[in-house]
Order: structure tokens, then sequence, then C-alpha cells
């Protein structure tokens, strides 16, 4: 499989901020990668480099083998980019819109309808209302066609689905998911962790460095301690003490659970809470359970930090 | 070329779909003009006298008389003591008097003069110095008629040329020219292309296959073509309105007006190169534009009355030389041959602030 995106020791710093640091990655061509971070873990700084925008200070990087501050130009026009800020034109109708970013890229709506009929038609009905006057889930559709008109080689899209409904961010990830199918390369950033597991692969980011890079279910494998959900009546006295005990290594709520790990290795669910119920806690329930991504994101950012909670 | 087409269509959109563009943009130059033309003069008209006659014959009644028929004054009041002429003033009733000596006309055949007093009130200067004006030519036409011209050695007769009835509206027009294209022209592309930068769009278009010429044309294109149809409007409407005539070639005028058009946009592309704001960039415009327009290009205040380092910045006032341009070609009829070098001064400009505006252009954030 060629490298649609390969990224090596890039770096920038923007004054006394160090946005990114030492990110090396390759995407292959037609993967939906994921780049799971924070506001401020640098996704947006890195997805504007790939897309010639910004200039890295360190390393270098290429999208579709060329480097992308020589050939900026040449790759503008083979990727789509779709900004997180809501980037239409709120006073132009759907359709204008689209046809629009259409003619700026030199092709027509109705060439490329094919590749965006999918999301397009659910838009439809409304093409003649003003972008501005559209819901957020379907400002977003509208995006990602204005940003697929032109049927680029590589997608990128920068937190495609922050401030969206569920019931959207779960349509829109079904139509990556298509896309993804037709062979598309498309790069995503996201602050939600649920959204990670739909990627082929991905890299936890934080404060501009790169945690982890792995498939989803690769990812989980770093967590090595056994991981117990406690659940109690009294939550809020049960996290106090969890977080007292001199052998816990993280708790955080978890839903209506508590998620724990302890440093004794060894440690079984019913030693567990057997030492609860000593402590005068009734109704637990101790079971250990199969770490999720958000599980192995908590312990990695907490590895980095080197605190234990 | 596509894309391009494209891209200027969408500009038509922006202008059209906002009212309130459209109203700058179209609105404006009407009611600047009409402001200007009918409420706006430097004209003055119905000066509110007073006459202190102190020696009530017939001489002192004919000057009077003359004052009143002249059309410039109003009879306001017989005055009665200089106590009551400073009462008038001060009250404000009248803004000029006329205090005739005792026994003037007696005085006249005696001694061949008599002597008139003409107060004004000085708290407004340039009113004062046009009405004293106005006082004093109604004395001189007394004294050509009761002793003809001859028994005066050397007399001035004034003939304002290209505008001998001083209509200030024809000194108003291409003064409103220059403002509202400056306006239109570097107001608005500077605030339609930072507003692109702010909303992010200005990201999308980068990263598309749009080159920033294009970019920079696209949006300067629309600007340009409504420019000039507020060029013609404004010179339709002088010229059917209010009578203002244009003497000169009406291409030539024109023609510089399209070269000021340019120059006016250079300026606006030049200033959303050096912000990203909207509001900076309305800033910069309003302040850094419309005033010097308005203050500094001779449009109100003459630039020869200005202190030396005013007039030195007065240079770099493109409007400044659009005024010469316009004043010589509406009024005076001047040709080509005469305002050549106001329009290389234009050409300069736009050409350096193009090519500092290119430079500048980022094609990156």
């Amino acid at each position: 499989m060629k490298d649609a995106v390969l990224i090596a020791g890039v770096g920038k710093r923007f004054g006394a901020v160090q946005a990114l640091q030492w990110v090396t990655l390759s995407v292959g061509e037609g993967e939906l990668f994921g780049f799971i971070g924070a506001d401020g873990a640098g996704k947006t700084t890195l997805f504007r480099i790939l897309v010639t925008l910004l200039l890295p200070d360190e390393g270098r990087a290429e999208v579709l083998g060329l480097d992308v501050v020589r050939f900026y130009r040449d790759i503008r026009k083979r990727i789509g980019y779709m900004p997180g800020k809501f980037s239409l034109y709120p006073d132009l109708s759907v359709e204008e819109n689209l046809r629009f970013f259409a003619s700026v890229f030199g092709t027509t709506v109705e060439k490329n309808y094919e590749l965006i009929r999918d999301i397009y038609s659910q838009l439809e009905p409304f093409k003649t209302r003003r972008a501005g006057k559209l819901s957020g889930g379907m400002k977003q559709k509208l995006a990602l066609s204005c940003a697929l008109v032109h049927r680029p080689e590589v997608l990128f899209l920068d937190e495609p689905t922050t401030g969206v409904d569920a019931v959207s961010r779960k349509e829109f990830w079904q139509m990556l998911g298509r896309l993804r199918e037709q062979g598309m390369t498309i790069l995503v950033s996201t602050p939600y962790m649920d959204e990670a597991v739909l990627c082929d692969r991905i890299a936890f980011m934080q404060e501009g460095r790169m945690l982890a890079l792995d498939t989803p279910s690769g990812i989980t494998k770093l967590f090595q301690k056994p991981l117990f959900a406690i659940r109690a009546r009294e939550t809020w006295r049960l996290l106090c003490a969890l977080r007292a005990s001199p052998h816990a290594a993280s708790v955080y709520a978890f839903g209506s659970a508590l998620h724990y790990t302890d440093n004794r290795l060894s440690l079984r669910a019913d030693e567990l809470l057997a030492a609860l119920q000593a402590d005068g806690f009734t109704d637990v329930s101790v079971s250990v359970i199969q770490p999720g991504i958000e599980d192995t994101f908590i312990a990695l950012m907490e590895e980095k930090q080197g605190s234990c909670l | 070329m596509h894309s391009f087409r494209g891209f200027l269509l969408k500009e038509f959109y922006h202008i059209f779909r906002d009212r309130r563009t459209a109203a700058i943009l179209f609105g404006m130059p009407l009611i600047q003009l009409l402001l200007f033309g009918f409420a706006i003069r430097n004209e003055i008209q119905e000066v509110n006298l007073g006459i202190y006659d102190q020696s009530h014959d017939a001489v002192t009644r004919e000057i009077t008389d003359k004052f009143a028929s002249s059309g410039y004054f109003v009879m306001r009041q017989e005055l009665h003591s200089t106590a009551e002429i400073e009462h008038a003033f001060a009250e404000g009733s009248i803004a000029e008097a006329i205090v005739f000596e005792p026994d003037f006309a007696a005085k006249m055949i005696r001694e061949g003069r008599a002597t008139v007093q003409v107060l004004t009130d000085g708290s407004n200067p340039n009113v004062s110095k046009i009405i004293t004006g106005y006082a004093a030519s109604v004395l001189q036409d007394y004294r050509n008629t009761a002793f003809g011209a001859a028994e005066v050695g050397v007399e001035a007769v004034p003939l304002m040329m290209f505008n001998p009835e001083l209509k200030s509206v024809n000194l108003f027009v291409p003064g409103l020219m220059a403002l509202i294209l400056m306006l239109v022209s570097a107001l608005m592309t500077s605030i339609s292309i930072t507003r692109e930068k702010e909303s992010g769009t200005m990201e999308v278009l980068l990263v598309s296959s749009l080159r920033p010429v294009e970019i920079i044309i696209g949006k300067v294109v629309p600007y340009f073509l409504l420019s000039f149809v507020n060029v013609v409007t404004v010179v339709a409407l002088a010229s059917f309105v209010f009578g203002v005539p244009c003497r000169g070639s009406v291409t030539l005028l024109m023609l510089e007006s399209l070269l000021f058009i340019v120059t006016a946009l250079s300026l606006g592309i030049f200033i959303s190169t050096i912000t990203s704001s909207q509001q900076v960039a309305m800033m910069i415009s309003l302040a850094g534009l419309l005033l010097p327009t308005i203050l500094l290009s001779g449009f109100i205040f003459p630039v020869a009355s200005m202190p030396l380092p005013l007039r030195m910045i007065s240079n770099f006032i493109p409007a400044k030389w659009y005024l010469i341009i316009v004043r010589g070609i509406m009024l005076k009829g001047t040709s080509f041959g005469y305002i050549w070098k106001e329009t290389l001064v234009h050409g300069v400009m736009t050409t350096v602030l193009m090519v500092a505006s290119i430079k500048k252009f980022k094609t990156r954030l």
C-alpha cells in the first residue's frame, strides 16, 4: 500500500507555545485515519500544515508523494479540506454554495454528482435555502459536499462533528464509511472518543505530541493493568475512598460506574469487593472489564503527566 | 476561466443579497449629491441687516434702498444708537450693520467724501468676510452710478472665470465624486476581503485551485463596475439637476475616473493585506482614507492655505490629484495636455500599491 500522507518529525511553534512536536506517522491510501485529542492538542495545526496553509518549523510532510512546502499548488488541486469552523457563505443558498465550490475547482456539480449524491440528496429539498439558515448537522453535510465536489484524492476533515447532534454525527460517520469503501483516503480529527473506533487507525494527540498510534483494538492493548468497573450506591464516597487508598493507580467516573486500576497487578475482583465491603460500602458490585479507547487514552495521558489522579 | 467566472458570480450575489451593502453602494451617492447640492452651500443669502442712519437724507436713503434691493440683504432693523447695535448683534437678530455718519449728504457735497461704517459679527470669520464683500460691492455700485466711473482712478472689475455665478455645487461635485469612489472602492473591497478572512472562507479559497491573483481580481471587478455606474450617475445628476457643466471631454473624464477607481481599489486591497479583521479594515478606511479625502484633498478647504506639513501630506492623497483633474475637465474644459502630471501620479500610486499588495498577499494563513 502506498502512503497518501507522510509526516516525518514535524514541529510547529507559535511564539512560546509548542503546538506540534516531533509528529511522525504515515497514512496509507484508502485509509480512514483519525486524530483524537482534546482542544489544543495540535490537531488543527497539523491539518493546516498538511493542507499547505501553514509551514512546518521542523520536519517535512508529504501529501500524495508531494512535499507540502514545495508543491503546495499541486497538492491544493488534489485534496479536499473542511476546516473546523463553518466556512461556507451564509448569504448564498445551498445550491449556490455547492456550485461555487465546484466552479473554483474548475468542475461542475453534474460531473461529480455520483460521489456526493448520497449526502447531497438529503439537502436537495432545501437547496434554495440560505446556508446560514441551515441546522448544524445540515451545515456539516453541505460543507462535506462542498469539500467533495471536485473528487479529491485525500479528504481532510477538521473536527467535522463538533457541535453536531448525536444523530447527525452517526449519519456523518456512515457517509465517511461509504466514501472509504470507494477508496478515498480520509483524515479526520475529533475530540470524541466514541468516534475513534470507527477509524481504521487512530493517533492520540496531546499538547502537540503523539501519544499512541495504532488500530482502535491495538490501542486498547496498550492498557495492561486489570481494569475494574465498580458500582455502589454512594458513588461519591466510594470515589473519595478509592482515591485515598495507597494502592490506587487510577480512579475516575465513567458513566454511572467508577473505573479503577490498582497497583497490585494480581488483585482479583472478589478481593476488591471484600475490601470495599469491609470499608462499609453496601450494594457494591465489582467486575473486571475490557478497557475501551477512552480508558486507554486517560491512562496514556496520565502516564505522560506522571500523576495518579 | 471557468473558476474565475464562478468567483465573480459569487461576489455579485454578496453585494446584492446584503441590503446594507446595496444601500450604501447605490443610495449614498444620491443622498450625498442631493445634500451637497441643495442643503450644504457656501453662498450666503438673506443677510440680516441693521441700519443706523444718523443723517436721514436723500443720499443715505438711496444707499439704503440699494442695500434692500441688492438681493443679498434683508432689512431687519432700524437702529437708533450705538448701544442698540451692540444689543442687536448680541441677540443675533442682525449679522451686519451699516452706520451712516451725521450730515452724510452735506459732507459728501462739501468735502467730496463721507464715511459709512460696516459692522459684522466676527465670531464667524468666513461669513463675515463674505458679507463685508457684499456690502462693499453695493457701495461701489452706488458710487459708480452717482459719480460715474471717471471719478475713480483705478477700478477692479472682477470676473470669476469658469464659475461666474460662484455656485458651490460646482465645487462640491468633483469632491463628492472622489469621496464616493473612495468609499465604494477602497472601503468596500477591504471589507469584503477581510470578511472572507474572518469567516474562515479564505482558508477554503486558498486551498482551492484559485490563484491569489484570481481572488484579488475577482474581488475587485464587481466594485470596479459599480463605482463606474456611480460616476456616471453623479455626473448625470449633477448636470441635469444642478446644471453643473462638463466643459471638457466626457470620455476623458470617464477614463480619468476609471484610473482613480483602480487607485482606490488597490488601496482597498492593500488595506486588506495588512489586517485580517473587518473592524480594523473599516477603521483604517474611514480614518485613513475618508477623512483625508474630505479634509486634505482641497474638497472643502483649499490646499494652498494649509501649513507646509499638511500640504506635503496632501500630496499622498489620491483624491487631491483627482480633484484637480475633475475640476479641470468639468469646469475649465481642460484637455489631457494639462493634467498628464496628475494622471501620472495616479498611475504611479496604483502600480506601487498593486505590487505591494500582491507581494503581501499570503498564499498561506
